[in-house]
């Protein structure tokens, strides 16, 4: 699917019954849709696991009542909050620590939207950028392990990573308007 | 560019701080992905049967019975979610 698919046209897309639009949706918001689980309402695997299938089960049953196919993600940020809240209600949370107080679900889901943003900035960059970010910051890896993976010299790791977040940032500060995803590193 | 529709990202767009959102949004469990992406198709496959047991009696009544074998005999994989959803959804055929 094309990188500049708006979250409007993919719900468009996903109401008229297309496969591959779907999974393209359920792809952009599954990293959103677990972190809200896991970081802003702490909730166990397990937990999250039966919410993150409830919340794209009610996007799916309710697409149709989304009135602005543009508010995709504050909708499905919704559902997820809501679904953890009951989760948290029913008492299915094992994890003996506490539960999150609203005040910092709420901020910890402000800063999981401005993560969004940051992600999906990452698709107006190279692959190539986007998967050694993406290995480096979000999976952790080492640049042994990056260097490996994608045969590339360890020792140039930093450079490249370096290099990639000032395309990111460059993109995101809007200093490359509407430029294709650039092959170089 | 982001879409117009995303969040909009404060300044200052420093390397630590992208690191550090980049960071915040790791990937969910693969499994997790695939099976919310074939939702639509488990959908389908359910709504079939419901279909199939509304209009045919003899299956409906084999469905009541003996849920598992009855879909087996009737070509469907009889994984645990999807006889958990038939049977969720036995009390509407009756």
């Amino acid at each position: 699917m094309s990188i500049e698919v708006t979250d409007a046209q993919l719900v468009e897309r996903c109401r008229a019954g297309e496969a591959a639009a779907w999974n393209e949706l359920v792809e952009r918001f599954s990293r959103y849709v677990y972190a809200i689980a896991v970081r802003a309402f702490r909730l166990t695997e397990h937990d999250a696991e039966d919410v993150f299938q409830d919340v794209f089960a009610r996007t799916y049953e309710r697409l149709d009542s989304l009135r602005d196919d543009a508010a995709i993600r504050p909708w499905i940020a919704q559902l997820t909050r809501n679904a953890c809240v009951d989760r948290l209600r029913t008492g299915g949370r094992e994890d003996p620590t506490p539960a999150p107080l609203e005040g910092q679900t709420d901020a910890a889901i402000e800063r999981l939207d401005e993560a969004l943003a940051v992600h999906e900035g990452l698709r107006a960059i190279s692959p190539d950028c986007r998967e050694i970010l993406d290995r480096f910051f979000t999976r952790d890896e080492s640049y042994r392990t990056i260097g490996e993976a994608l045969d590339l010299p360890a020792g140039t790791i930093a450079s490249r990573i370096s290099r990639c977040l000032a395309k990111l940032r460059a993109e995101l500060e809007g200093r490359n308007p509407g430029s294709a995803p650039s092959e170089e590193w | 560019m982001v879409s117009a529709t995303s969040p909009n990202i404060p300044p200052p767009f420093g390397e630590e701080r992208l690191g550090e959102l980049l960071g915040l949004l790791p990937p969910a469990p693969l499994g997790w992905t695939l099976a919310a992406q074939e939702l639509p198709a488990a959908r389908q496959e359910l709504d079939e049967i419901v279909e199939l047991a509304r209009a045919d009696a003899e299956f409906r009544r084999r469905l009541m019975a003996d849920l598992e074998a009855a879909l087996a005999t009737a070509g469907y994989e009889t994984r645990a979610e999807l006889l958990a959803a038939v049977r969720a959804r036995l009390p509407e055929l009756e």
